[in-house]
């Protein structure tokens, strides 16, 4: 049973990766949300089979949480946003995805690398993905470096946040309860902000191009 | 040994005559999807047949080359076949290739296609070369790092073994296997002429791969290329179906589960024939410059698989 529990574990985090490397290179704005909630609801899941594994109900609850919060409640708050924006069919122009891809290979290996000792002196049964939430949180980072559109960042910076909060259930199967409704709590104001943010940067510049943030003076 | 034989020769002719049925079959889904009456299942056998009756008509300045080339691309997949352990895993044939082979042989009859198609000089068959030559190279790569991760987990590349080693162990999930199972159906889209990367239904001269290399060819030489294109996509679905779904594949120790594999195996294929047919009618055909892209990704879940397999020891 719990070899089962443990495997389906592992195939969950291979699924976030893959999610995370979808979105990468992802163009669409509606899609990238798409993949978000996929994400999330992976999360969720990935959580709850933790929490059965180890016996930790507290774990229920962190999985719960983000089940209301990163699958149902960020994601309405996105497609209200791009409505209101009007941007819901908005492409990117992202230039050599597969020469982003073939980067994120290296970041992914970087990582597993660097999660090897780390996973080495951990006991819990879920060690080994700590390298695959590493990988997840460094591809998130990337995501958010190669877009210049605003809703994208902050899609990436949500992603990032659902790779680390994977990594503190891979590494020591969860934060205190406290920490994590902390957290919960700071994302979901983040994006009340971030949301505001976004309607402030298309009023300045009409465009949701944030490389138009870059210029410090009018010309 | 007589077994062995045996069921060397059943998968040798099995496939030969499954193969076209295979195609209808697909084709049979895709038109139901697409609310058209379909075509009969036995369309393809029809159409071989037409061709094989009908005189072959050669361009001018057509080589021999041009002449040998489909018997070359045929004989290719015909053994493609014979070593994908589809039946049984008790296969005489096997030790001549491994899984390495086998994706050399693809490339070998792609090469030899595109030369083909470059001979007589038309411009049709130089860009259909040109692109089925892109796609193939990044293809290759893709397909190569799916195979070595079923190698490293069964510690062998020779295609029996694997399947052997598959079937007969204990349950257990593979995350590799997973993504490995995912860049396994790009690539054989890719490699298949299928719907996101060809459209192998359309004579459109701006968008045809596979169909602007066989433009030239006719009579029997045109249908030994169809059915060489059959094989190749029975071939892969093979492949996939015993690196991935490797239940009741019979082996030397138990030669009697042959009789129960064929109607397995049938089962299997008639199921996969039909997500074929529907992951092509749901999704649009696109641009040759998006394939890379498109490639890429097969490659990236490939490597990945292999990363995970490493990482997890899984």
């Amino acid at each position: 049973m719990s070899t089962v529990l443990t495997q389906s574990i592992n195939l969950l985090a291979a699924i976030l990766l893959m999610l995370a490397f979808a979105m990468l290179s992802q163009r669409r704005v509606l899609s990238l949300i798409h993949l978000f909630t996929l994400q999330g609801a992976t999360l969720a899941l990935s959580t709850a089979i933790v929490g059965v594994a180890t016996h930790q109900p507290h774990l229920y609850f962190s999985a719960a949480l983000t089940l209301l919060l990163k699958v149902i409640l960020i994601p309405l708050l996105l497609h209200r946003v791009i409505d209101r924006l009007n941007v819901r069919w908005d492409v990117e122009t992202l230039i050599n995805i597969p020469t982003t891809l073939l980067a994120g290979i290296v970041l992914v290996i970087f990582s597993f690398y660097l999660a090897q000792p780390i996973a080495q002196m951990s006991l819990t049964i879920t060690r080994g993905t700590l390298g695959i939430a590493l990988a997840s949180v460094l591809l998130s980072f990337m995501m958010m470096i190669t877009r210049s559109k605003a809703v994208p960042q902050v899609i990436g910076f949500l992603a990032m946040e659902n790779g680390l909060f994977f990594a503190a259930t891979a590494a020591t199967y969860g934060m205190p309860m406290v920490v994590e409704l902390g957290i919960a709590l700071d994302v979901l104001v983040g994006i009340l902000i971030l949301g505001v943010f976004l309607f402030h940067i298309r009023e300045q510049f009409d465009s949701m191009d944030i490389r138009h943030l870059e210029k410090l003076k009018e010309d | 040994m007589n077994t062995g034989l045996l069921s060397q020769l059943l998968e040798v002719l099995l496939a030969l005559w499954l193969a076209p049925l295979l195609t209808g079959w697909v084709n049979q889904w895709r038109a139901w999807l697409q609310n058209k009456s379909a075509p009969s299942l036995l369309q393809p056998y029809r159409k071989l047949h037409k061709l094989f009756h009908k005189e072959p008509v050669l361009a001018e300045h057509a080589s021999p080359f041009y002449r040998m080339a489909p018997y070359l691309v045929f004989g290719a997949m015909a053994l493609a076949c014979a070593i994908i352990p589809s039946l049984s895993t008790d296969l005489p044939l096997s030790p001549a290739a491994d899984a390495i082979a086998l994706v050399g042989l693809f490339a070998l009859a792609r090469v030899f296609l595109s030369l083909a198609a470059m001979d007589v000089g038309t411009a049709f068959g130089t860009l259909g070369a040109r692109r089925d030559m892109l796609i193939g190279f990044l293809a290759e790569p893709a397909l190569l790092m799916v195979l070595f991760c079923a190698s490293l987990l069964s510690q062998s590349t020779s295609l029996t073994t694997i399947v052997d080693q598959f079937a007969h162990r204990q349950f257990a999930i593979h995350p590799s296997l997973a993504l490995a199972g995912v860049a396994f159906i790009l690539v054989s889209l890719a490699e298949n002429a299928r719907i996101p990367v060809d459209n192998p239904a359309t004579h459109l001269e701006l968008t045809m791969v596979h169909e602007a290399l066989l433009l030239e060819y006719s009579g029997r030489h045109l249908a030994l290329l169809e059915w060489a294109a059959s094989l190749k996509l029975f071939a892969y679905a093979c492949a996939g179906l015993a690196l991935f779904f490797p239940w009741g594949v019979a082996d030397a120790r138990s030669p009697e589960v042959l009789l129960l594999a064929l109607p397995v195996l049938m089962g299997k294929l008639a199921v996969s024939g039909a997500l074929l047919a529907l992951l092509e009618s749901v999704s649009a055909k696109m641009r040759i410059f998006r394939v890379p892209e498109f490639l890429a990704s097969a490659f990236l879940l490939a490597v990945m698989g292999m990363l995970i397999n490493i990482l997890l020891g899984a």
